[in-house]
Protein backbone atom coordinates (compact mmCIF):
# COMPACT_ATOMS: atom_id res chain seq x y z
CA UNK A 1 0.00 0.00 0.00
CA UNK A 2 1.30 3.34 -0.84
CA UNK A 3 1.00 5.86 1.86
CA UNK A 4 -0.65 9.02 1.33
CA UNK A 5 0.82 12.40 1.91
CA UNK A 6 -1.47 12.95 4.75
CA UNK A 7 -0.25 10.12 6.84
CA UNK A 8 3.55 11.23 5.87
CA UNK A 9 6.06 11.52 9.03
CA UNK A 10 8.27 14.65 9.49
CA UNK A 11 11.71 12.21 9.39
CA UNK A 12 9.70 11.63 5.60
CA UNK A 13 9.67 15.31 5.00
CA UNK A 14 12.95 15.79 6.08
CA UNK A 15 14.03 12.78 3.77
CA UNK A 16 12.60 14.23 0.98
CA UNK A 17 13.84 17.29 1.28
CA UNK A 18 17.22 16.18 1.83
CA UNK A 19 17.44 14.50 -1.23
CA UNK A 20 17.14 17.60 -3.24
CA UNK A 21 20.96 17.95 -2.23
CA UNK A 22 21.55 15.72 -4.91
CA UNK A 23 19.36 16.23 -7.85
CA UNK A 24 22.02 17.92 -10.14
CA UNK A 25 24.44 16.06 -9.37
CA UNK A 26 25.22 13.43 -11.99
CA UNK A 27 27.91 10.98 -11.68
CA UNK A 28 29.42 11.55 -8.27
CA UNK A 29 30.11 9.98 -4.32
CA UNK A 30 26.78 9.99 -2.59
CA UNK A 31 27.48 10.05 1.36
CA UNK A 32 25.17 10.18 3.77
CA UNK A 33 26.41 10.14 7.10
CA UNK A 34 23.58 9.10 9.84
CA UNK A 35 20.15 8.07 9.18
CA UNK A 36 18.83 10.75 7.54
CA UNK A 37 21.45 11.63 5.01
CA UNK A 38 21.61 8.03 3.86
CA UNK A 39 18.04 7.66 3.54
CA UNK A 40 18.25 11.12 1.45
CA UNK A 41 21.59 10.21 -0.58
CA UNK A 42 19.63 6.84 -1.44
CA UNK A 43 16.13 8.21 -2.32
CA UNK A 44 17.65 10.38 -4.45
CA UNK A 45 19.95 7.70 -6.23
CA UNK A 46 16.70 5.40 -6.34
CA UNK A 47 14.68 8.03 -7.94
CA UNK A 48 15.54 11.53 -9.58
CA UNK A 49 19.54 10.88 -9.66
CA UNK A 50 19.98 7.02 -10.84
CA UNK A 51 24.19 8.48 -11.90
CA UNK A 52 25.24 9.01 -8.39
CA UNK A 53 27.33 6.53 -6.87
CA UNK A 54 27.03 4.98 -3.40
CA UNK A 55 28.47 2.26 -0.62
CA UNK A 56 26.97 -0.15 1.05
CA UNK A 57 27.96 2.03 4.03
CA UNK A 58 31.44 0.23 4.20
CA UNK A 59 34.00 -0.88 0.87
CA UNK A 60 31.60 -1.57 -2.05
CA UNK A 61 30.26 0.27 -4.72
CA UNK A 62 26.68 -0.81 -5.29
CA UNK A 63 24.83 -0.42 -7.99
CA UNK A 64 21.26 0.60 -6.11
CA UNK A 65 20.84 1.73 -2.34
CA UNK A 66 21.50 -0.58 0.63
CA UNK A 67 18.25 -0.78 2.40
CA UNK A 68 19.44 0.57 6.27
CA UNK A 69 19.10 -1.43 9.15
CA UNK A 70 19.22 -5.59 9.24
CA UNK A 71 19.36 -6.82 5.77
CA UNK A 72 17.71 -10.55 5.97
CA UNK A 73 18.38 -11.97 3.02
CA UNK A 74 19.21 -8.90 1.16
CA UNK A 75 22.57 -8.46 -0.56
CA UNK A 76 24.35 -5.64 -1.90
CA UNK A 77 24.42 -5.32 -5.37
CA UNK A 78 28.42 -4.37 -5.78
CA UNK A 79 29.52 -2.67 -8.52
CA UNK A 80 33.02 -1.64 -7.25
CA UNK A 81 35.56 -1.25 -4.43
CA UNK A 82 35.27 1.76 -2.43
CA UNK A 83 37.97 1.30 0.87
CA UNK A 84 38.62 4.63 2.79
CA UNK A 85 41.82 4.71 1.01
CA UNK A 86 40.10 5.12 -2.40
CA UNK A 87 37.57 7.54 -0.80
CA UNK A 88 39.99 9.78 -0.01
CA UNK A 89 41.75 9.58 -3.30
CA UNK A 90 38.45 10.02 -4.51
CA UNK A 91 37.39 13.23 -2.49
CA UNK A 92 40.53 15.44 -2.81
CA UNK A 93 39.58 15.03 -6.42
CA UNK A 94 36.16 16.32 -5.57
CA UNK A 95 33.79 13.88 -6.75
CA UNK A 96 32.01 14.05 -3.83
CA UNK A 97 28.86 15.02 -1.87
CA UNK A 98 28.46 14.58 1.71
CA UNK A 99 26.05 15.02 4.10
CA UNK A 100 26.60 15.36 7.81
CA UNK A 101 25.15 16.18 10.61
CA UNK A 102 27.60 18.43 12.54
CA UNK A 103 27.20 19.80 16.77
CA UNK A 104 27.66 23.33 15.74
CA UNK A 105 27.31 25.25 12.37
CA UNK A 106 27.85 28.99 11.79
CA UNK A 107 26.33 32.21 9.97
CA UNK A 108 28.96 31.53 7.16
CA UNK A 109 28.60 27.40 7.02
CA UNK A 110 31.81 26.61 9.47
CA UNK A 111 30.95 23.16 11.46
CA UNK A 112 31.91 21.20 13.88
CA UNK A 113 31.88 17.89 15.23
CA UNK A 114 35.47 17.78 17.17
CA UNK A 115 34.88 19.26 20.95
CA UNK A 116 32.92 22.00 22.46
CA UNK A 117 33.72 24.54 25.51
CA UNK A 118 37.06 24.98 26.92
CA UNK A 119 40.32 25.18 25.18
CA UNK A 120 40.96 23.22 22.71
CA UNK A 121 43.52 21.57 25.26
CA UNK A 122 40.99 20.76 27.59
CA UNK A 123 37.70 20.77 26.31
CA UNK A 124 35.18 20.69 28.38
CA UNK A 125 33.37 18.31 26.00
CA UNK A 126 35.26 15.53 23.75
CA UNK A 127 33.59 14.58 20.93
CA UNK A 128 35.04 12.43 17.54
CA UNK A 129 37.99 14.72 16.69
CA UNK A 130 37.60 16.41 13.18
CA UNK A 131 37.28 13.15 11.28
CA UNK A 132 37.17 14.05 7.63
CA UNK A 133 35.46 16.92 7.63
CA UNK A 134 38.36 19.55 6.75
CA UNK A 135 39.23 17.50 3.67
CA UNK A 136 35.63 17.20 2.40
CA UNK A 137 34.71 20.92 2.89
CA UNK A 138 37.56 22.31 1.46
CA UNK A 139 37.42 19.57 -1.89
CA UNK A 140 33.59 18.73 -2.39
CA UNK A 141 30.42 19.80 -1.96
CA UNK A 142 28.85 19.59 1.60
CA UNK A 143 24.99 19.76 2.77
CA UNK A 144 24.05 19.24 6.62
CA UNK A 145 20.81 17.71 8.53
CA UNK A 146 20.38 18.77 11.76
CA UNK A 147 17.74 17.17 13.73
CA UNK A 148 17.40 20.09 16.63
CA UNK A 149 17.24 23.33 15.10
CA UNK A 150 18.49 25.60 18.21
CA UNK A 151 20.66 28.39 18.85
CA UNK A 152 23.34 25.42 20.73
CA UNK A 153 23.48 24.10 17.41
CA UNK A 154 23.50 27.24 15.18
CA UNK A 155 25.73 29.20 17.14
CA UNK A 156 26.48 33.14 17.52
CA UNK A 157 29.41 34.06 16.19
CA UNK A 158 32.21 30.90 15.51
CA UNK A 159 31.94 27.44 16.08
CA UNK A 160 33.82 26.11 18.99
CA UNK A 161 36.42 24.27 16.59
CA UNK A 162 36.36 24.79 12.87
CA UNK A 163 36.39 21.35 11.50
CA UNK A 164 34.52 22.01 8.58
CA UNK A 165 35.16 24.90 7.19
CA UNK A 166 32.46 27.80 5.69
CA UNK A 167 32.65 30.90 3.67
CA UNK A 168 34.82 33.04 6.04
CA UNK A 169 37.66 33.76 3.20
CA UNK A 170 39.63 35.82 6.16
CA UNK A 171 40.78 32.69 7.69
CA UNK A 172 42.50 32.06 4.31
CA UNK A 173 46.52 33.07 3.31
CA UNK A 174 47.19 34.61 0.01
CA UNK A 175 47.65 32.38 -2.20
CA UNK A 176 45.52 30.06 -0.53
CA UNK A 177 42.52 28.05 -2.37
CA UNK A 178 39.51 26.27 -2.14
CA UNK A 179 36.95 24.54 -3.84
CA UNK A 180 34.15 25.33 -0.89
CA UNK A 181 30.38 24.30 -2.07
CA UNK A 182 28.05 24.30 0.63
CA UNK A 183 24.39 23.52 -0.44
CA UNK A 184 21.56 22.45 1.89
CA UNK A 185 21.04 22.59 5.48
CA UNK A 186 17.83 20.63 6.53
CA UNK A 187 16.52 20.65 9.70
CA UNK A 188 12.89 19.86 11.97
CA UNK A 189 11.65 23.12 11.33
CA UNK A 190 12.99 24.34 7.84
CA UNK A 191 15.14 24.13 4.72
CA UNK A 192 18.27 26.92 4.34
CA UNK A 193 21.42 26.99 2.03
CA UNK A 194 23.66 29.74 1.78
CA UNK A 195 22.48 31.96 -0.63
CA UNK A 196 22.71 34.80 1.79
CA UNK A 197 24.37 38.26 1.95
CA UNK A 198 28.82 36.77 1.25
CA UNK A 199 27.35 33.18 1.41
CA UNK A 200 25.60 33.38 4.47
CA UNK A 201 23.25 31.01 5.75
CA UNK A 202 19.64 31.66 4.79
CA UNK A 203 16.00 30.44 4.55
CA UNK A 204 14.91 28.40 1.73
CA UNK A 205 11.24 27.11 2.96
CA UNK A 206 9.76 26.13 6.37
CA UNK A 207 8.11 22.95 6.80
CA UNK A 208 4.34 23.00 7.52
CA UNK A 209 3.04 24.66 10.43
CA UNK A 210 6.44 26.25 11.82
CA UNK A 211 6.26 29.93 11.79
CA UNK A 212 9.20 32.15 10.79
CA UNK A 213 9.84 33.87 14.61
CA UNK A 214 10.29 30.10 15.83
CA UNK A 215 12.97 29.53 13.32
CA UNK A 216 14.71 33.08 14.04
CA UNK A 217 14.65 32.71 17.76
CA UNK A 218 15.95 29.29 17.59
CA UNK A 219 19.53 30.75 15.46
CA UNK A 220 21.82 32.19 16.98
CA UNK A 221 22.69 34.64 14.42
CA UNK A 222 20.62 36.72 12.12
CA UNK A 223 19.43 34.38 9.72
CA UNK A 224 18.30 35.89 6.03
CA UNK A 225 15.21 35.15 4.83
CA UNK A 226 12.89 35.78 1.22
CA UNK A 227 10.04 37.79 1.11
CA UNK A 228 7.99 35.16 0.05
CA UNK A 229 8.71 32.01 2.20
CA UNK A 230 6.78 28.52 0.22
CA UNK A 231 6.13 25.83 2.40
CA UNK A 232 8.32 22.55 2.37
CA UNK A 233 7.27 20.31 -0.16
CA UNK A 234 5.75 17.33 0.66
CA UNK A 235 6.80 13.70 -0.44
CA UNK A 236 4.95 12.40 -3.24
CA UNK A 237 3.69 9.16 -2.88
CA UNK A 238 6.10 7.59 -4.44
CA UNK A 239 8.55 9.12 -2.99
CA UNK A 240 7.23 7.71 0.40
CA UNK A 241 6.76 4.23 -1.21
CA UNK A 242 10.66 4.19 -2.17
CA UNK A 243 11.45 5.51 1.25
CA UNK A 244 9.80 2.98 2.90
CA UNK A 245 11.63 0.74 0.44
CA UNK A 246 14.83 2.01 1.79
CA UNK A 247 13.77 1.91 5.28
CA UNK A 248 11.85 -1.52 6.14
CA UNK A 249 12.06 -1.56 9.57
CA UNK A 250 10.66 1.90 9.86
CA UNK A 251 14.24 3.18 11.62
CA UNK A 252 12.92 6.51 11.08
CA UNK A 253 9.80 6.08 13.46
CA UNK A 254 12.86 6.70 15.77
CA UNK A 255 14.78 9.75 14.85
CA UNK A 256 12.24 12.15 16.81
CA UNK A 257 9.83 10.90 20.12
CA UNK A 258 6.59 10.39 19.15
CA UNK A 259 7.38 10.06 15.61
CA UNK A 260 5.96 13.89 14.54
CA UNK A 261 3.47 14.11 11.66
CA UNK A 262 4.88 16.11 8.56
CA UNK A 263 1.70 18.43 9.26
CA UNK A 264 0.97 19.15 12.71
CA UNK A 265 -2.52 18.42 13.68
CA UNK A 266 -4.58 21.27 13.80
CA UNK B 1 63.07 -21.26 4.08
CA UNK B 2 65.37 -19.82 6.44
CA UNK B 3 63.20 -16.84 6.79
CA UNK B 4 61.60 -16.81 10.35
CA UNK B 5 59.96 -14.15 11.83
CA UNK B 6 57.68 -15.81 14.75
CA UNK B 7 58.05 -13.75 17.88
CA UNK B 8 55.82 -14.11 20.69
CA UNK B 9 53.67 -10.66 21.57
CA UNK B 10 55.87 -10.21 24.87
CA UNK B 11 58.78 -10.24 22.51
CA UNK B 12 57.46 -7.82 20.12
CA UNK B 13 56.46 -5.40 22.95
CA UNK B 14 60.33 -6.07 24.44
CA UNK B 15 61.27 -4.19 21.52
CA UNK B 16 59.73 -1.14 22.21
CA UNK B 17 61.16 1.20 24.57
CA UNK B 18 60.08 4.32 26.27
CA UNK B 19 58.82 7.66 24.67
CA UNK B 20 58.83 6.05 20.51
CA UNK B 21 56.12 7.03 18.00
CA UNK B 22 54.08 3.64 17.33
CA UNK B 23 51.66 3.59 14.57
CA UNK B 24 48.70 0.89 15.04
CA UNK B 25 46.76 -0.59 11.85
CA UNK B 26 42.82 -0.71 12.14
CA UNK B 27 39.75 1.90 11.95
CA UNK B 28 38.21 2.56 14.61
CA UNK B 29 36.18 -0.90 16.44
CA UNK B 30 38.03 -2.49 13.13
CA UNK B 31 40.85 -5.37 13.56
CA UNK B 32 42.91 -3.47 16.27
CA UNK B 33 46.07 -5.32 17.46
CA UNK B 34 44.57 -5.76 20.51
CA UNK B 35 46.38 -8.81 21.61
CA UNK B 36 49.69 -6.66 21.10
CA UNK B 37 47.99 -3.43 22.65
CA UNK B 38 47.21 -5.67 25.97
CA UNK B 39 51.03 -6.28 25.65
CA UNK B 40 51.88 -3.08 26.00
CA UNK B 41 49.55 -2.52 28.84
CA UNK B 42 50.74 -5.27 30.68
CA UNK B 43 54.50 -3.46 29.97
CA UNK B 44 56.79 -1.00 32.00
CA UNK B 45 56.47 1.57 28.62
CA UNK B 46 55.61 4.74 28.98
CA UNK B 47 55.69 8.14 27.88
CA UNK B 48 54.81 6.67 24.01
CA UNK B 49 53.01 8.83 21.09
CA UNK B 50 50.49 6.75 19.34
CA UNK B 51 49.64 7.51 15.48
CA UNK B 52 45.89 5.49 15.12
CA UNK B 53 42.86 5.78 13.27
CA UNK B 54 41.75 5.28 16.98
CA UNK B 55 39.35 2.76 18.62
CA UNK B 56 39.47 1.07 22.30
CA UNK B 57 43.26 0.82 21.94
CA UNK B 58 43.42 4.57 22.19
CA UNK B 59 41.06 4.79 25.53
CA UNK B 60 42.79 1.73 27.01
CA UNK B 61 46.15 3.10 26.50
CA UNK B 62 44.82 7.02 27.94
CA UNK B 63 43.57 4.56 30.95
CA UNK B 64 46.78 2.60 31.59
CA UNK B 65 48.98 6.13 31.33
CA UNK B 66 50.88 4.94 28.87
CA UNK B 67 50.60 7.60 26.26
CA UNK B 68 52.09 11.33 26.36
CA UNK B 69 50.89 12.22 22.94
CA UNK B 70 48.09 11.35 20.52
CA UNK B 71 48.07 12.08 16.90
CA UNK B 72 44.66 11.09 15.50
CA UNK B 73 41.45 12.64 13.17
CA UNK B 74 39.18 11.33 15.61
CA UNK B 75 38.70 8.06 18.19
CA UNK B 76 35.50 5.76 17.91
CA UNK B 77 34.30 2.29 18.61
CA UNK B 78 31.90 2.80 15.25
CA UNK B 79 29.02 1.14 17.53
CA UNK B 80 29.71 2.90 20.41
CA UNK B 81 30.37 6.74 18.47
CA UNK B 82 32.22 8.00 21.02
CA UNK B 83 35.63 6.43 23.15
CA UNK B 84 34.84 7.26 26.78
CA UNK B 85 38.22 6.44 27.99
CA UNK B 86 39.60 8.80 25.36
CA UNK B 87 37.12 11.73 26.39
CA UNK B 88 37.96 11.90 29.34
CA UNK B 89 41.45 12.06 29.43
CA UNK B 90 40.97 14.90 26.35
CA UNK B 91 38.43 16.40 29.25
CA UNK B 92 40.96 16.39 32.17
CA UNK B 93 43.24 17.78 29.70
CA UNK B 94 45.99 15.18 30.45
CA UNK B 95 47.18 14.45 26.51
CA UNK B 96 49.17 15.96 24.48
CA UNK B 97 47.46 15.88 21.07
CA UNK B 98 47.67 16.32 17.71
CA UNK B 99 44.71 16.84 16.20
CA UNK B 100 44.59 16.24 12.22
CA UNK B 101 41.89 15.50 9.13
CA UNK B 102 41.93 12.15 8.74
CA UNK B 103 43.14 11.98 5.02
CA UNK B 104 45.82 14.33 6.51
CA UNK B 105 46.86 11.23 8.68
CA UNK B 106 47.37 9.05 6.11
CA UNK B 107 48.95 11.75 3.92
CA UNK B 108 51.56 12.42 6.74
CA UNK B 109 52.23 8.37 7.00
CA UNK B 110 52.74 8.34 2.96
CA UNK B 111 55.46 11.17 3.30
CA UNK B 112 57.08 9.19 6.00
CA UNK B 113 57.21 5.89 3.90
CA UNK B 114 58.27 7.99 0.87
CA UNK B 115 61.12 9.28 3.41
CA UNK B 116 59.58 12.66 2.41
CA UNK B 117 59.75 15.57 4.51
CA UNK B 118 56.06 16.77 3.75
CA UNK B 119 53.11 15.99 1.29
CA UNK B 120 51.76 19.38 0.07
CA UNK B 121 47.83 19.28 0.43
CA UNK B 122 44.66 21.67 0.66
CA UNK B 123 42.85 19.70 3.37
CA UNK B 124 43.13 21.55 6.64
CA UNK B 125 43.37 25.29 4.78
CA UNK B 126 41.09 27.76 6.39
CA UNK B 127 40.32 25.10 9.25
CA UNK B 128 41.11 25.07 12.53
CA UNK B 129 43.63 22.29 12.21
CA UNK B 130 46.03 24.76 11.81
CA UNK B 131 44.88 26.61 14.83
CA UNK B 132 45.73 23.70 17.26
CA UNK B 133 48.55 22.63 15.32
CA UNK B 134 50.39 25.90 15.28
CA UNK B 135 54.18 23.78 14.18
CA UNK B 136 52.03 22.81 10.55
CA UNK B 137 53.61 24.97 8.13
CA UNK B 138 52.25 26.15 4.84
CA UNK B 139 54.41 25.69 1.60
CA UNK B 140 54.40 27.91 -1.71
CA UNK B 141 53.60 26.13 -5.29
CA UNK B 142 57.08 26.71 -6.83
CA UNK B 143 54.88 26.75 -10.22
CA UNK B 144 52.92 29.64 -12.03
CA UNK B 145 50.07 29.41 -10.21
CA UNK B 146 51.96 30.07 -6.95
CA UNK B 147 49.33 28.35 -4.57
CA UNK B 148 49.74 28.06 -0.72
CA UNK B 149 49.21 24.74 0.39
CA UNK B 150 49.26 22.96 4.12
CA UNK B 151 52.98 20.90 4.55
CA UNK B 152 51.76 17.76 6.05
CA UNK B 153 54.75 16.40 7.84
CA UNK B 154 55.77 13.24 7.36
CA UNK B 155 54.68 10.93 10.50
CA UNK B 156 57.95 8.97 10.71
CA UNK B 157 56.73 5.55 12.84
CA UNK B 158 59.43 3.69 15.22
CA UNK B 159 57.27 0.89 15.26
CA UNK B 160 54.01 -0.24 13.40
CA UNK B 161 51.70 -2.65 14.95
CA UNK B 162 49.10 -4.79 12.83
CA UNK B 163 46.46 -7.34 13.00
CA UNK B 164 45.98 -9.26 9.52
CA UNK B 165 43.57 -12.64 9.14
CA UNK B 166 46.62 -14.55 7.87
CA UNK B 167 50.29 -14.60 7.79
CA UNK B 168 53.72 -17.05 7.15
CA UNK B 169 56.44 -17.41 9.18
CA UNK B 170 58.19 -15.01 6.34
CA UNK B 171 56.27 -11.86 6.76
CA UNK B 172 53.65 -12.42 4.40
CA UNK B 173 50.20 -11.73 4.89
CA UNK B 174 46.48 -11.13 3.42
CA UNK B 175 44.13 -8.67 4.62
CA UNK B 176 40.40 -10.84 4.11
CA UNK B 177 38.00 -8.28 5.10
CA UNK B 178 36.15 -5.74 2.45
CA UNK B 179 38.01 -2.59 3.92
CA UNK B 180 42.36 -2.91 3.93
CA UNK B 181 42.23 0.49 6.33
CA UNK B 182 45.81 2.37 6.19
CA UNK B 183 47.84 -0.54 7.58
CA UNK B 184 50.13 -0.75 4.34
CA UNK B 185 50.82 3.16 4.85
CA UNK B 186 51.45 2.28 8.61
CA UNK B 187 53.75 -0.96 7.45
CA UNK B 188 55.54 1.70 5.23
CA UNK B 189 56.30 4.81 7.52
CA UNK B 190 57.45 2.21 10.32
CA UNK B 191 61.26 1.52 10.99
CA UNK B 192 60.05 -1.83 12.53
CA UNK B 193 56.30 -3.14 11.58
CA UNK B 194 55.01 -6.46 13.59
CA UNK B 195 52.43 -8.08 12.74
CA UNK B 196 50.14 -10.11 14.76
CA UNK B 197 47.91 -12.94 12.59
CA UNK B 198 44.35 -14.62 13.07
CA UNK B 199 45.94 -17.47 11.16
CA UNK B 200 49.72 -19.44 10.98
CA UNK B 201 50.00 -20.34 7.31
CA UNK B 202 52.44 -22.16 5.15
CA UNK B 203 53.37 -19.92 2.28
CA UNK B 204 51.80 -21.90 -0.36
CA UNK B 205 48.29 -20.57 0.91
CA UNK B 206 49.37 -16.93 -0.56
CA UNK B 207 49.98 -19.14 -3.88
CA UNK B 208 46.57 -17.28 -5.44
CA UNK B 209 46.39 -14.65 -7.88
CA UNK B 210 43.38 -13.00 -7.31
CA UNK B 211 43.77 -12.53 -3.77
CA UNK B 212 47.40 -11.35 -3.70
CA UNK B 213 46.19 -8.43 -6.25
CA UNK B 214 44.01 -7.14 -3.83
CA UNK B 215 44.46 -8.89 -0.53
CA UNK B 216 48.03 -8.80 0.44
CA UNK B 217 49.07 -4.77 0.14
CA UNK B 218 51.91 -5.32 2.47
CA UNK B 219 55.40 -7.23 1.07
CA UNK B 220 57.23 -9.07 3.69
CA UNK B 221 60.61 -6.88 3.53
CA UNK B 222 58.67 -4.02 5.54
CA UNK B 223 57.46 -6.97 8.48
CA UNK B 224 59.68 -7.44 11.19
CA UNK B 225 58.06 -9.72 13.29
CA UNK B 226 55.22 -12.39 12.96
CA UNK B 227 52.87 -12.80 16.54
CA UNK B 228 50.31 -15.95 16.60
CA UNK B 229 47.21 -14.72 17.63
CA UNK B 230 44.03 -16.55 16.93
CA UNK B 231 40.97 -14.40 18.35
CA UNK B 232 43.89 -10.94 18.51
CA UNK B 233 41.66 -7.93 18.11
CA UNK B 234 38.98 -8.81 20.10
CA UNK B 235 36.72 -7.03 21.15
CA UNK B 236 37.30 -5.16 18.02
CA UNK B 237 35.91 -7.39 14.49
CA UNK B 238 37.72 -9.27 12.03
CA UNK B 239 36.14 -9.71 9.25
CA UNK B 240 35.58 -12.44 7.81
CA UNK B 241 36.42 -14.03 10.99
CA UNK B 242 34.09 -12.49 13.63
CA UNK B 243 32.38 -8.84 14.27
CA UNK B 244 32.71 -6.51 17.30
CA UNK B 245 31.95 -7.77 20.55
CA UNK B 246 29.49 -5.07 21.48
CA UNK B 247 28.31 -5.93 24.84
CA UNK B 248 32.19 -6.48 25.71
CA UNK B 249 33.24 -2.35 24.52
CA UNK B 250 30.05 -1.19 26.41
CA UNK B 251 31.07 -2.76 29.61
CA UNK B 252 34.44 -1.64 28.72
CA UNK B 253 32.98 2.19 28.34
CA UNK B 254 31.29 2.17 31.44
CA UNK B 255 34.74 1.60 32.95
CA UNK B 256 35.56 5.50 32.05
CA UNK B 257 33.35 6.11 35.02
CA UNK B 258 36.00 5.92 38.01
CA UNK B 259 39.30 4.51 38.71
CA UNK B 260 38.36 1.56 40.78
CA UNK B 261 36.25 0.60 37.72
CA UNK B 262 39.33 0.68 35.53
CA UNK B 263 41.41 -1.13 37.93
CA UNK B 264 38.65 -3.97 37.99
CA UNK B 265 38.60 -4.17 34.43
CA UNK B 266 41.91 -3.97 33.73
CA UNK B 267 42.90 -7.12 36.80
CA UNK B 268 40.29 -9.31 34.78
CA UNK B 269 40.88 -8.50 30.81
CA UNK B 270 44.04 -7.28 31.11
CA UNK B 271 46.28 -8.88 33.62
CA UNK B 272 45.58 -12.03 32.51
CA UNK B 273 47.19 -15.08 30.24
CA UNK B 274 45.82 -15.12 26.41
CA UNK B 275 44.07 -18.13 27.75
CA UNK B 276 41.93 -17.07 30.35
CA UNK B 277 40.96 -13.75 28.47
CA UNK B 278 39.42 -16.61 25.64
CA UNK B 279 37.89 -18.09 28.35
CA UNK B 280 36.35 -15.05 29.77
CA UNK B 281 35.29 -13.54 26.64
CA UNK B 282 33.58 -16.70 25.79
CA UNK B 283 35.21 -19.10 24.09
CA UNK B 284 36.51 -19.34 20.50
CA UNK B 285 32.65 -20.34 19.29
CA UNK B 286 31.48 -17.52 21.48
CA UNK B 287 33.61 -14.48 19.48
CA UNK B 288 33.30 -16.45 15.97
CA UNK B 289 29.67 -16.02 16.31
CA UNK B 290 29.97 -12.79 17.09
CA UNK B 291 27.81 -11.11 13.57
CA UNK B 292 29.98 -8.84 11.86
CA UNK B 293 28.75 -4.97 12.00
CA UNK B 294 26.10 -3.56 9.45
CA UNK B 295 27.06 -0.25 8.77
Amino acid sequence: MIASPAECRLSELCIAAAAEAWRDDGEVLATGIGLVPRLAASLAMASFNPELMMTDGEAYLVSEPVPVGPRGDYRPRIEGWMPYARVFDNLWGGRRHAMVTPVQVDRYGQSNISCIGGDFQRPKVQLLGCRGFPGNTVHHANSMFIPQHNARVFVKGEVDMVAGIGYRSERLEPGQRTFIDLRLVVSNLCVMDFGGTDHALRLRSLHPGVRLDEVLDNTGFSLEYPEQLPSTTLPSPEQLALIAELDPHDLRAAIWPDNPPAVPLA
Amino acid sequence: MPLDKMMSAAEVIAELRDGMTIGIGGWGGRRKPMALVREILRSPLRELTVVSYGGPEVGMLCAAGKLRRLIYGFVSLDVIPLEAHFRRARQAGTLEVMELDEGLLQWGLRAAAMRLPFLPARTGLGSDVMRVNPDLATVRSPYADAESLLAMPALTLDAALLHVNRADRRGSSQLLGPDPFFDEWFARAATRCYISCEERVDTSCFDDAQLARVAMPIERSLVNGVVEAPWGAHPTSCAPHYGIDVKHLKEYSATAADDSAWDEWRQRWVDCSPADYLAAAGGAEHIASLPLPVF
